[in-house]
């Protein structure tokens, strides 16, 4: 079972549906007891990152995320939510996240050309950087959908994915069993179900 | 580089998509799940599904094939049409929205752009807005383009972007139905005047006219079309081949 981790933030909606049309057995849930009884868990998130982070700590969920990330369970990280799993952000001041990977998310405006719109909302083609199973089913070239103003840096040993953006921005990261993708695989069409379904495939070490 | 994107527009009434007529291999072209899976497999990169019915029942009814709609196909799914509070906002992203664009529901109340965006973030709320000159400038107009607002278009879309509206949907009045191409003029000032996405909507009658449109106006991010996509006259897996060709940027699927 993969439990999708609710506190408060997001639509999840799409991303049960998403599960579900990859035909996997998915929950939604806050409840700490589902959570650490569940194979997977992914980690959603739209908005601000303080308010977000505010809001898993406060739920008690952030510990439980680091507790399960450190026994070996995988995780999955969309948007927010893998920006979540870096050390901090600098969205609006500086904000402590999970630690699970290291690295800082700082605005794209910082490295894009002026005139290039921010956020950066559509679809973008995914450049390879390194092969890892969750995009075993994945080209270099296929397009995914990005809603984001910032961007993981400093994360360079642990990026798989890139998009160019005006610059090179990282898109998705995998450190052992934590993995997170700053596109929505569940609003991707088939590449993001694709990706979806490897991280159900991946394996499960407990 | 990021893509420009190719947008179908389904108005829905009572439950079914009204003009949709011309498409091989669908049995119900009037089945909006139906057109939405038809649509998604072939090169669309968003869908508005926009309700046009009046009666209560009619919203319910689209409430709950909305649901059916974003549970079948996962791509970017704008919702428009009667959007007149937060509460509205709540209904169709509960089932599966993933934006919502208000119009004459902002120009009644001007705070509804600025509360829905805090509440469900910027990228969320999708300006629409009917434009059509008057006396020489852009003007605003309500109720689905038959109501003159009197308030001018530009300085109207620059105060919702400030408040909050994360794209803006621009529908030329003056070219809807012409079939004579983009309103090329009235989208440039927009584009000018803010920085967010800017859709380009109504004057579609070939695919040659997106590539003007994205030729003559690169900072257009996307171009928006309803009854030459639903009629069979523009394919878009062709428009997309001939957009690259064209070097504009596209998602090939």
């Amino acid at each position: 079972m993969t439990a999708i981790i609710d506190y408060g933030v997001g639509n999840l909606f799409s991303l049960k549906s998403s599960l579900a049309a990859v035909g996997a057995e998915a929950v939604v849930s806050g409840d700490e007891k589902v959570i650490r009884s569940a194979d997977r868990i992914i980690l959603p998130g739209v908005g601000a990152f303080e308010d977000a982070m505010k809001k898993l700590v406060s739920s008690g969920l952030a510990d439980v995320v680091k507790d399960e990330a450190a026994s070996g369970k995988p995780l999955l990280g969309i948007c927010l939510g893998m920006q979540m799993l870096f050390d901090k952000s600098y969205e609006y001041g500086e904000h402590k996240g999970l630690g699970l990977i290291s690295g800082e998310v700082v605005p794209i405006e910082k490295v894009i050309p002026a005139g290039l719109k921010i956020p950066q909302i559509g679809w973008n083609a995914l450049i390879m950087k390194k092969s890892d199973p969750l995009f075993r089913y994945i080209r270099e070239g296929d397009f995914v959908y990005f809603v984001h103003s910032y961007y993981a840096a400093g994360c360079e040993d642990s990026v798989i994915a890139t998009t160019e953006y005006g610059a090179e921005l990282t898109a998705a990261v995998s450190k052992g069993n934590v993995s997170g993708c700053q596109f929505h695989p569940e609003k991707s069409g088939n590449v993001g179900l694709n990706i979806l379904r490897a991280f159900l495939e991946g394996q499960v070490s407990v | 580089m990021i893509t420009k994107r190719i947008i179908p527009c389904l108005d829905v009434k009572n439950g079914r998509v009204v003009k949709g007529i011309n498409f091989k291999g669908l049995n119900d072209v009037s089945s909006p799940v139906e057109l939405a899976k038809y649509y998604s497999e072939n090169g669309a990169d968003e869908l508005v599904f926009y309700d046009i019915t009046a009666s209560a029942e009619g919203r319910a009814l689209f409430t709950d094939i909305l649901c059916e709609v974003a549970s079948t196909i996962f791509i970017p799914l704008t919702v428009g049409g009667g959007i007149n509070s937060v509460a509205d906002f709540d209904r169709v992203l509960n089932c599966g929205a993933d934006k919502v664009s208000v119009n004459s529901g902002a120009i009644r109340n001007p705070d509804l752009v600025y509360e829905a965006a805090k509440l469900y973030g910027d990228q969320c709320v999708v300006l629409s807005a009917d434009v059509k000159r008057v006396d020489g400038e852009f003007r605003i107009f309500a109720k689905g383009g038959r109501e003159d607002t009197g308030m001018e278009a530009i300085e109207w879309i620059r105060r919702c972007v400030n408040n909050g509206a994360g794209e803006v949907v621009v529908n030329s009045i003056d070219t809807d139905g012409v079939k004579g191409g983009f309103d090329l003029e009235m989208l440039d000032a927009v584009c000018n005047a803010v920085s967010v996405p800017v859709i380009a909507s109504g004057g579609a009658g070939c695919a040659q006219d997106f590539v003007t449109l994205f030729k003559t106006l690169p900072k257009v991010d996307a171009g928006l079309a309803a009854s030459i996509f639903h009629f069979g006259e523009v394919y878009i897996p062709e428009l997309k081949e001939l957009l690259k060709k064209e070097n504009i940027s596209v998602r090939l699927v």
